[in-house]
């Protein structure tokens, strides 16, 4: 670990602006800073500015979910609101990481988690988001956990977390305040796809500060989360999909999906969730579904499984959200 | 106090016991399932691991790795980090390892790390103040390479094939051609790695000539006799202390980088150094079990009786290295058949070192053999279980040489009862909802062993005793079973006997390693409690067979008394050593069990859920109910990570170990292991030891992986012959 200044921020406009790295639970950046690969040279402790409320949100009747950027995963998952009217976001929280962890991990930090290419994690291999130009050793090495979709040829790497897969499907909005004033992004536009920029992770700008993440009202479906991976806990996705599926009078009437675990942000698809509206919940209409959002899917060699996989576990999590007795996804 | 008053019983298994000891004893603690004596000390934090006692101005190394898998060193930027903040030290001795050693060695492994066969090689130790600073240095280190092209992977290599490790009875090709029923398969499992829960760590300081090492291993005496050979100094200047060890499983048998390099760095800086291994380091710097390659040939008459067994390994190992994973151990004993072939290659790769890791052998020989015996028993029609029972031989088919004791019919059977096997459908015949569900078996087999063990016991003039040896305990609960079998011996309670383990100036033991230890370092200290015994009859003018010892008191001739008096002050000591005899060549000697697993599998993602898993097993008396049981879950545990969750992942263009970390290398987490039962048969095998008690920790992940993944075919009708059994195996063939 290299030497590194520290500030403590005491509120949140001290951290806004500052010249420094911010850290929170320090659950990923810390393990980056001893590994060398993340260098920073001054750390904003934003642990004790505050911004760690779950309150009641929304225009009018107070619907919605407002969650301060330091609240702690733990406290997430477990909180009453949350289970009953956004199970989904408990779920991923739950399936992530470990409760050791989880006790410490934000909710900000949580969306600024970086791949776990295990190639981003080794200074002797060439890594464009690691180290700009030098080359991507992922394309050609072991990829099983790499991206199937919206990867480029700098990048595949993907973006590892759960809690923003689900919160991507619940169309939460980041709420992200800088020197210019605060600007609300939604979850499934917080992460960008890798292009020619890799290094890049994420919208937030230097010098911005998340300040919370607003959950819209629930919108009465059913809500899943399936992730699957190589070991039932404390493990990365393969492939995990958040699903929340509203049916009456026999056909689905919204669906929203997001997948994990597979590109380099939540993936999300509203042109191919609209195929569901309408259909009757069966076998037939969630391949389809899933037909269309992994259209462009590419692997790259170990990972070329996650494809259908990615497929199968859509129709497992449509099934499952639907009540639907599907027999096979073959 | 007085001098002690010793007796030496030094015992070699040239002839069964008769004697049977511990079935006439009366204290009543042996077998007991008690806690073990230091676990509070364990789970309050105050056992002192290898690295936490940092004796007064201990500075620390980190070990610079090498990046590239086969080449030389040629220069290397010591200079500028010499120069680094809080930096002491930065040593390219030709004395630190290149491997570490393999298990038993004796000796000092292949040193000089300018010469690098692997990525992740140590080039160099970097010493500082602080951690920190070490740790940020050692990356700073730049080593210039002459790069030579490595063999990244034993795919397509050629293989070397020792004549030794062949062996050809009748004719299999005739018997396969023969056959009513055969089966002819190649399975391959990867490469996995210990994963002891503590990394590797030592602590070297010198006074005058003498080296002490606080370090975390398994077999003290080899590792003094390893260490001073590395070094080039006396054995008799080293002392290592191991009181405690967080989990070895073979990772620890030899010494590692970290042992020598910090006696190096003390040596050369004057003060105590510690080197405590990177978890990465761990991983790619120490041991590996093998990847390997098997061909399984089985041939059957109509009524499923074996007729030819062939069993042929293909495994890797780094130049120069003798230890090959020994994959095919069980195979010649465990079925009949009169026709057999055993084959053993041997790549040379550019990887980390291969080395025994639980259960070298059995643990990925028995699964694929088992798994085998599963299509075998599906191409004959045949209950798996009925299958098995049918082929268990008489005597060693490939030596005629009689067992000490078969019991793998009776583990069979009553496996089979208690997990309810009656109930198992035909293949793909049973589904809950999205959930294809299916039982397997397997039969769980591992050699037994003895090896040289001394120990000795002192018996206080107050009527209490402690035990010495230079014994481990890596976690298996040594010193509860040492304190057991001497609290029994000499009828005392457990609280007046204390054992001291883990300092090799203590009389040496067995060390931890191949399921011997508790049978090797027990007997060892039965005998020396023996010795005490004796000495102890002979004051009380009776012969040692008539003399009972319980609560601290002698009872002979109807008499009872309290053994302070029988003392009167003085103390008395025994010395114990046992050693392997004829026993060890005149009978076949094994551990046996059968495992019985039941698994749900997603008939959509194909993930496996693991519900139940049950197993029996016979390996000889049992010492502590408690930690042979615990032995058992964590052998069971250790079958799921192979058969489920566990691969190390290597680069395809240098062979570098890519899951290098805890979060990527997937041991199996709580969540995957689900209800376990152990049974143990009530057993004594006299061939074994005085103890009559055998191996257990091994014999538990012998045989585990294929349970599962028979268990996976009943569900699915998918034969996985690519161990770990993850979705992206299962996926284009789900129904």
């Amino acid at each position: 670990m290299r030497a590194f200044a520290y500030a403590r921020a005491a509120t949140p406009s001290d951290a806004i602006g500052a010249d420094g790295r911010l850290i929170a639970g320090g659950t990923n950046l810390l393990d980056l800073m001893k590994l060398e690969i993340e260098t920073p040279d001054r750390l904003i402790d934003v642990n004790h500015i505050g911004l760690d409320e779950i309150a009641p949100d929304g225009d009018g009747n107070g619907d919605g979910l407002r969650i301060g950027a330091m609240v702690r995963n733990a406290d997430l998952a477990a909180d009453d609101r949350v289970r009953r009217d956004w199970p989904l976001l408990s779920r991923a929280l739950l399936a992530g990481a470990s409760g050791q962890i989880r006790n410490r991990a934000t909710t900000g930090g949580n969306l600024m988690q970086r791949t776990r290419c295990p190639y981003f994690y080794d200074l002797a291999a060439a890594c464009n988001k690691r180290d700009p130009g030098t080359g991507c050793d992922a394309l050609a090495g072991r990829n099983r956990n790499h991206a199937i979709l919206g990867a480029s040829d700098h990048c595949i790497a993907t973006y590892p977390g759960d809690m923003a897969v689900a919160l991507a499907a619940l169309d939460a909005v980041v709420e992200i305040e800088g020197a210019a004033g605060t600007r609300r992004v939604p979850v499934a536009a917080f992460h960008r796809l890798p292009g020619d920029t890799p290094q890049r992770d994420t919208v937030l700008e230097p010098g911005e500060l998340i300040r919370a993440v607003t959950l819209p009202a629930p919108t009465g479906g059913r809500q899943v989360y399936r992730k699957v991976r190589d070991r039932r806990s404390y493990a990365f996705a393969l492939v995990s999909v958040a699903a929340d599926v509203t049916v009456a009078d026999g056909a689905i009437t919204r669906a929203a999906l997001a997948l994990g675990g597979v590109a380099h942000r939540p993936w999300r698809d509203p042109d191919a969730d609209a195929l569901l509206v309408g259909r009757a919940p069966d076998g037939a209409a969630f391949a389809a579904v899933a037909d269309a959002i992994l259209r462009g899917a590419r692997g790259h060699g170990d990972n070329d499984f996650k494809i259908p996989l990615a497929r199968r576990t859509l129709i497992a999590a449509l099934a499952e959200a639907t009540g639907t007795d599907v027999r096979t996804a073959a | 106090m007085s001098a002690p008053i010793e007796l030496k019983l030094h015992h070699t298994m040239d002839r069964p016991d008769s004697d049977n000891l511990l079935d006439r004893t009366a204290q009543g603690v042996i077998s007991a399932p008690l806690d073990r004596p230091e676990g509070p000390l364990k789970v309050t934090g105050r056992a002192t691991y290898a690295d936490e006692d940092h004796p007064d101005g201990t500075v620390h190394g980190v070990l610079a790795r090498a990046s590239v898998a086969r080449g030389w060193v040629v220069g290397m930027n010591t200079a500028e980090v010499r120069a680094m903040p809080g930096v002491l030290d930065v040593i390219r001795d030709p004395r630190l390892l290149r491997s570490p050693a393999q298990g038993q060695a004796s000796r000092a492994p292949v040193q000089n790390p300018a010469e690098i066969f692997y990525v992740g090689q140590p080039v160099a130790l970097v010493v500082a103040e602080t951690l920190e600073q070490a740790r940020h240095a050692a990356l700073a280190i730049r080593p210039d390479y002459e790069a030579r092209e490595p063999v990244a992977t034993a795919d397509g290599q050629p293989c070397e094939t020792p004549p030794a490790k062949q062996a050809t009875q009748g004719d299999l090709d005739a018997a396969m051609t023969a056959a009513a029923h055969r089966i002819d398969v190649t399975y391959t499992t990867p490469a996995m790695s210990h994963a002891a829960m503590e990394p590797h760590a030592a602590v070297a300081s010198w006074d005058g000539d003498r080296l002490t090492v606080r370090s975390s291993n398994q077999m003290l005496k080899h590792n003094v006799a390893e260490l001073a050979d590395a070094l080039g100094i006396r054995p008799g200047n080293v002392r290592i202390l191991s009181q405690y060890v967080g989990g070895g499983f073979g990772g620890k048998l030899g010494i590692s980088h970290e042992a020598v390099a910090a006696a190096i760095a003390a040596r050369r800086l004057g003060r105590p150094v510690s080197v405590a291994l990177h978890r990465r380091t761990v991983f790619e710097a120490t041991m590996r079990r093998s990847e390997t390659r098997q061909r399984v040939r089985l041939a059957c008459d109509a009524d499923g009786r074996l007729t030819g067994v062939g069993h042929e390994a293909w495994v890797s190992n780094l130049k120069g290295e003798r230890f090959s994973e020994p994959v095919t151990q069980a195979t010649p004993f465990t079925y009949a058949g009169e026709n057999r072939v055993i084959g053993h290659h041997v790549a040379r790769v550019n990887q980390t070192t291969a080395g025994s890791m639980r259960a070298p052998g059995e643990a990925v020989g028995v699964p694929v053999l088992e798994c085998a015996m599963d299509e075998l028993a599906e191409a004959a029609g045949i209950d798996p279980v009925e299958l098995r029972i049918r082929n268990i031989p008489s005597e060693d088919p490939s030596t005629g040489k009689p067992f000490s004791s078969n019991r793998l019919e009776d583990c069979l059977r009553a496996g089979a009862e208690a997990f309810g096997w009656a109930d198992r459908r035909l293949t793909g015949q049973r589904r809950e909802g999205e959930w294809l569900i299916g039982m397997g078996m397997a039969s769980a087999v591992r050699v037994n062993m003895l090896e040289t063990s001394e120990a000795t016991v002192i018996l206080l003039a107050d009527g209490t005793a402690r035990v010495e040896t230079d014994m481990t305990d890596i976690g298996t609960g040594s010193y509860a079973i040492l304190t057991q079998i001497a609290a029994e011996a000499l009828g005392l309670p457990m609280d007046r006997v204390t054992t001291v383990l883990g300092d090799s100036d203590l009389p040496p033991a067995s060390g931890s390693g191949g399921s011997f230890g508790a049978a090797s370092a027990g007997s060892a200290v039965m005998l020396a409690a023996q010795a005490i015994r004796t000495q102890l009859a002979r004051r009380l003018g009776c012969d040692e067979a008539e003399l009972t010892l319980k609560d601290g008191a002698a009872i002979a001739g109807n008499r009872m008394t309290p053994l302070t008096e029988v003392l009167a002050g003085d103390v008395l000591k025994g010395n114990g050593l046992i050693k392997p005899g004829k026993t060890e060549k005149t009978v076949r000697q094994a551990t046996w069990g059968a495992q019985f697993a039941e698994v749900a599998v997603s008939a959509l993602t194909g993930e496996v859920r693991l519900r139940r898993l049950a197993a029996t097993f016979a390996c000889g008396r049992i010492l502590n109910e408690k930690t042979a049981r615990s032995q058992c879950l964590g052998g069971m545990a250790f079958g799921i990570g192979s058969a489920l969750t566990e691969e190390v992942m290597n680069d395809p263009r240098d062979g570098h170990f890519v899951n290098r970390d805890m979060a990527e290398y997937h041991i199996p987490a709580n969540l995957d292991v689900p209800e376990m039962t152990v049974t143990f048969l009530p057993d004594r095998d006299p061939h074994a030891n005085p103890m009559q008690a055998k191996g257990i920790g091994e014999l538990a992940c012998c045989g585990t992986a294929g349970a599962i993944m028979n268990a996976i075919h009943n569900a699915t009708g998918i034969r996985v012959r690519d161990f770990p059994a993850t979705v992206d195996k299962l996926l284009d063939r789900l129904p």
